[in-house]
């Protein structure tokens, strides 16, 4: 296919930007198989703004006399409107720019024609490889390996070629237990707690059934993790009802009777259609300027998108607090494992390990945890707040992730070695990218797609010493300890980096920041120099002390 | 003095009754309770709102105090007898039927007299309209109030126009509530604009009163910018309405010339009471949801009324800077919601009042000498309860919200308006005891009592906002915030100052305050050592040091340097200070709820204890 097809009208003039906050500006538009282009004339003051089609979410026109009005909501939460003159080129502008946004092919979207500016200097797609994950964690303990039990995603699609599992468990038994786990996704190391050896699984529901199938391998399986005469927790991201009504689907949990060395606690975490009505509703909120105080706090409480964080990050907490704390090992687990289960596993570990908490820790975080965990990224992130489409699959759970990190963030704002602006980037990546990073639902559908050889990836982007700057934070010093953010409401804030970003004038608050890094990085160059000086001066001394001598 | 052991201070949030153990002591000024590791708790008498006992429990006699700071300290006491005698201490310490003897006529900071005396010398307002610009052509100080005759709750020295002849005023005077004729309260010297303000006229539902509007007209013709002027009901229409029935009401416009009048509807002493008792219950609630929370807050109106005053002060603000029109402000007696609208309005307006010293001129002028009733408001003397009211409180609460949105335009931070905001209830010093001036002077307050002000100067380095711009508006441009609701937060540092487990770990703004302190102390270094290289090698090594001031970021040009900084002690190393992260334990993060949670469902659950983690790295 070709893009030119799509495109009736490629250019037109005298079109009027309107954003918030910002004057009406005229200029060009200028639509190309990926991008929508407007650049103002004015010579002063030229600005050109770029727009992916991908990161459209949805569109509306309308028209007085034969004035057409393109109002452009994006997936990352920006509304801007255009103004076009002409009946004829604002509708033809409106159809390519819906179809360009929704194309249905994966191998059509701009990672795979986008060729880099830049020079690679280490390729992402090979910056973070579990093997290097478990060669570190090799130098600690001997009780895990790595098995290629899935080198063909045959065991598990939507697991990654090589798991860690515990060293006593063979692949047979690997492929016994894939069976009596949803999706084959069978238990596997999600993260090793050095301090004292405690051991974080993930995994998918067992297939209990009705009548209670067990798994002999699945629980020797489990077991291996534990400690003689220690107990370990299930945390089971579903409540017990829910849990139990999956028995009738060939699903369950873990009954007392076959896995008497666990306890199961179950810690309800909102899936889905419920977050991303929520998200919906959020967004809804924070656009609507003429809310009252009650309105605008009804609609906050209305949207629950506060209650969802909440719950997540006291999961998250209670996983940390029983491997931590309680020295017990964990499996957490949901229904599929795709989704709840891995913002609490990642939580848990941004809480629990301090590696996490640097740049390339967070990076080796998203691809262990989400990327070749298999979280369905395409399924979940196609469209964003606006769209009208309402799949049952579509869901900000990435993103409620992302701002749980920030909270955390907010609370710990030294232990941390990016910024916001980072989490930001990987929620604006997520739904719509340069890079192929984010495309597919899980390694096997990578591979197929060939992202690693077809499209650039974000890492090899990001990690350039030009790019990290801007992401990093100049309060962090290493923190090697577990931090146990509050959950308590008053201690939660709507982040406003994502939600109000487009809606409110955030000049003063931008020039803050800098100025907070300023009196940082003047400290430090401060202190770089007096010490200078008093080696200086030291010398001085020795030397005259010499020369005195003589 | 009274002294009990073994009493347990729980902690107000924590599930897991985690307590800890120690003695109390009650002593003439303070209670005080210092733990087994000889941490110390000290709660002035006079800060205590509410004591209440509680039904006996096993491991003895709970009493809950609830201070005006919004501490909430929960005690058990092993034995019934001492907690009733506690309990009643309290309750006649905490409860002071007369001013003489509050705090401040004993306290003793080890001044001596002449600093006393220049103490209460350093906000001086007469210096004050001097700097805003009158007396001038159109303005003078009228000696009309000199012997508090016409207005009692007025302070002495008044200005208004010059064309306002004694006879006028001394009318006007009559026809207003408690004689608080029009009066001014701050004059915008570029736009000759003024912000005058006085009390509700007695209108009824007829009466006119032809001095009145000759004042009226005689402030509008004060403003040669602009013919027409607004006059400001703060209060919500329906209730202005109510008071003619009482021979009060508002202005009639037919009756005046050239006003435009406006009610802008902030809700009376009452109603922010009880929102303010509404907000604490929810914010004091255990193991609270977050949508019990967001309703509670809702419910409370708290942020509403914030906003309602923000707007008004911004409707102000842009009459004066935008139109160039004066306003005259007012509500029912004019010391309340008036005083809370004219000083934002003036904050908004001068960037003056920005400043440290700025603001306790503002706080002076517009609250202490126009007799906003800080003694009734404030519970000082055992009083009616009907008369107290949050309304300075939320008079810093909506400075602090400004503050939020222009992180640079202010010199001060929030540990300053949360300071003020102690004192303010301590009655420590002398400067907010009272309800008026004429009371003050009774009471002799600058011989027997210390001014607040210049302890807080003295101590201005904690109370400096780090990232304040001198330049980031120039005087006398007008600041203008946004007020759709999302911008207004709930403010934690105030309702929840002592419950440390809510706060963030390692605090922003003390990191920022400490790095800038010590820059200055370490660009002080940088001269001592360069000066004594110098002195070392001679000349010779002149070509290095400047050298080496090249290699320095070119950033550091764009770095003003603060003006005037004590240099008593040494910058605090950052390491240490900061980077103390509190209360990081779970069982204070409450995930502790969880376990009674799970249960629930679970009957055979493991119990998950904690110890306290103190972390410092």
């Amino acid at each position: 296919m070709e893009f030119a097809e799509l495109i009736k009208t490629p250019r037109a003039d005298n079109v009027v930007l309107h954003r918030p906050f910002h004057l009406a500006v005229e200029g060009t538009l200028c639509l190309t198989g990926h991008h929508l282009i407007f650049s103002s004339r004015r010579q002063d003051n030229a600005e050109e703004l770029w727009l992916l089609h991908s990161n459209i979410d949805s569109i509306e026109k309308r028209f007085v006399g034969s004035l057409g009005t393109i109002v452009i909501k994006c997936k990352d939460l920006r509304i801007i409107q255009l103004d076009i003159p002409g009946m004829e080129e604002c509708l033809n502008i409106a159809s390519s720019i819906e179809a360009l946004s929704t194309l249905d092919s994966v191998t059509l979207m701009y990672p795979f024609f986008y060729r880099p500016m830049f020079e690679v200097l280490e390729d992402g797609w090979s910056s973070f490889l579990l093997e290097q994950e478990f060669e570190l964690l090799s130098s600690v303990t001997n009780e895990w390996r790595l098995s290629c039990v899935n080198k063909e995603f045959s065991v598990c699609p939507s697991y990654p070629p090589v798991v860690i599992v515990p060293k006593s468990i063979d692949d047979e038994a690997l492929r016994k237990v894939a069976l009596f786990r949803h999706g084959g996704r069978f238990p596997v190391l999600s993260y090793y707690h050095k301090k004292n050896g405690m051991a974080m699984m993930r995994s998918s529901q067992p297939l209990t059934g009705t009548n209670g199938r067990r798994c002999k391998e699945d629980e020797k399986l489990i077991n291996a993790t534990l400690r003689s005469g220690r107990r370990g927790f299930v945390i089971d991201t579903r409540p017990l009802t829910v849990a139990q009504q999956a028995r009738a689907k060939g699903g369950g949990f873990e009954q007392e009777v076959h896995y008497p060395q666990w306890r199961r606690i179950h810690k309800y975490i909102e899936r889905f259609n419920i977050l991303q009505e929520s998200f919906i509703k959020l967004v809804e909120a924070c656009n609507d300027q003429s809310h009252n105080m009650d309105r605008w706090l009804s609609k906050l409480e209305a949207s629950n998108w506060l209650t969802h964080i909440k719950e997540l990050l006291t999961a998250a907490c209670l996983a940390a607090q029983c491997i931590d704390r309680e020295g017990a090992s964990v499996l957490v687990h949901g229904s599929e494992g795709t989704d709840s289960t891995l913002q609490v596993t990642s939580l848990a570990q941004i809480i629990l390990d301090p590696r996490c908490r640097t740049i390339r820790g967070f990076e080796a975080l998203v691809v262990r945890e989400w990327l070749q965990a298999g979280h369905p990224f395409q399924q979940r992130c196609a469209q964003s707040a606006y769209s009208n489409s309402k799949q049952k699959w579509e869901a900000p759970v990435f993103l409620l992730f992302l701002e749980c990190v920030w909270q955390i963030h907010r609370q710990f704002p030294c232990s941390f070695e990016f910024n916001e602006h980072f989490l930001v980037l990987l929620f604006e990546h997520a739904y719509a990218s340069q890079f192929g990073t984010f495309l597919g639902n899980n390694e096997s559908e990578r591979a197929k797609l060939k992202l690693p050889q077809k499209t650039m990836s974000l890492w090899s982007w990001v990690n350039r010493p030009e790019e990290l700057s801007r992401f990093q934070n100049p309060l962090y010093e290493a923190n090697s300890l577990v931090i146990w953010p509050s959950v308590a409401p008053q201690s939660l804030q709507l982040w406003e980096g994502v939600f109000l970003r487009w809606n409110r004038p955030s000049r003063f608050l931008e020039e803050a920041e800098e100025e907070r890094i300023n009196i940082i990085k003047y400290n430090k160059e401060l202190q770089a120099k007096v010490n200078a000086l008093r080696r200086q001066l030291a010398e001085m001394e020795t030397d005259g002390e010499v020369q005195g001598e003589e | 003095l009274l002294q009990v052991e073994q009493v347990k201070l729980l902690d107000r949030f924590s599930t897991s009754n985690k307590s800890l153990t120690g003695t109390l002591y009650l002593t003439a000024t303070h209670l005080l309770f210092i733990d087994s590791s000889q941490r110390e708790t000290w709660i002035l008498h006079h800060h205590i709102a509410a004591v209440e006992k509680l039904p006996l429990t096993t491991s003895g006699c709970p009493l809950v105090i609830q201070c005006k700071n919004f501490r909430i300290v929960h005690f058990v006491v092993p034995r019934e007898r001492d907690c009733h005698d506690i309990y009643n201490s309290l309750l006649q310490l905490s409860r002071t039927a007369k001013y003489e003897e509050l705090y401040a006529f004993s306290y003793n900071p080890k001044q001596n007299e002449s600093e006393q005396v220049k103490g209460w010398q350093l906000i001086d307002l007469a210096e004050e309209y001097k700097r805003m610009g009158v007396p001038n052509d159109y303005w003078q100080l009228s000696d009309a109030n000199r012997d508090y005759k016409i207005c009692e709750t007025y302070p002495r020295e008044l200005y208004v126009p010059r064309t306002a002849s004694k006879p006028i005023i001394v009318g006007s005077s009559k026809f207003r509530s408690k004689g608080r004729f029009p009066v001014l309260s701050y004059y915008h010297k570029n736009k000759e604009a003024a912000i005058c303000r006085c009390s509700q006229p007695l209108s009824g539902f007829s009466a006119r009163c032809l001095e009145d509007e000759h004042m009226l007209q005689a402030i509008s013709k004060a403003n040669p910018s602009n013919r027409y002027m607004y006059v400001m009901d703060t209060r919500p229409k329906l209730n202005a309405m109510a008071n003619r029935a009482a021979g009060k009401g508002y202005e009639n416009e037919d009756n005046y010339s050239n006003i435009r009048f406006q009610f802008v509807g902030i809700e009376n002493i009452h109603v922010m009471r009880s929102s303010l008792q509404k907000l604490l219950e929810v914010s004091g609630t255990r193991g609270l949801s977050v949508n019990d929370f967001l309703s509670g807050l809702e419910n409370s109106g708290w942020l509403r009324h914030i906003k309602a005053v923000l707007d008004a002060a911004v409707f102000l603000a842009k009459a004066i800077a935008v139109e160039s029109a004066s306003v005259l402000v007012h509500c029912s007696d004019g010391w309340d919601r008036t005083s809370q609208v004219c000083s934002l309005g003036a904050l908004l307006l001068d960037s003056y009042y920005r400043t440290i010293k700025g603001f306790m001129v503002l706080i002076e002028k517009d609250w202490i000498s126009f007799g906003h009733k800080f003694s009734d408001r404030c519970c000082q003397l055992d009083g009616d309860p009907k008369e107290i009211s949050p309304v300075f409180t939320q008079f810093l609460e909506s400075v602090w919200n400004l503050t939020e949105q222009f992180p640079q335009a202010f010199e001060y931070n929030e540990a300053f308006l949360l300071q003020i905001h102690e004192h303010v209830h301590s009655c420590q010093f002398g400067n907010f005891l009272g309800n008026c001036q004429k009371e003050r002077e009774e009471l002799k307050l600058k011989e027997k009592t210390y001014s607040l002000w210049p302890f807080l100067l003295a101590e201005q380095k904690k109370y400096r906002n780090p990232l304040y711009n001198p330049d980031f508006s120039p005087e006398l441009t007008l600041l203008e915030p946004n007020t759709v609701s999302f911008n207004f937060k709930f403010w934690r540092n105030m309702y929840h100052q002592f419950d440390r487990s809510m706060h963030p770990r390692q605090s922003v703004l003390n990191l920022i305050m400490n790095a800038s302190e010590q820059n200055k102390q370490l660009e002080e270094d940088i001269k001592e050592l360069e000066a004594k290289i110098k002195q070392r090698n001679g000349r010779s090594d002149v070509v290095l040091v400047k050298e080496q001031e090249q290699t320095a970021h070119p950033a550091l040009v764009a770095l003003k340097s603060p003006p005037c900084f004590q240099k008593e002690q040494p910058p605090m190393p950052v390491n240490d200070a900061v980077r103390t992260i509190e209360g990081s334990n779970t069982a204070d993060n409450r995930y502790s709820e969880l376990v009674s949670e799970f249960s629930k469902a679970e009957p055979a659950v493991v119990s998950l204890e904690y110890g306290v983690a103190r972390m410092t790295c």
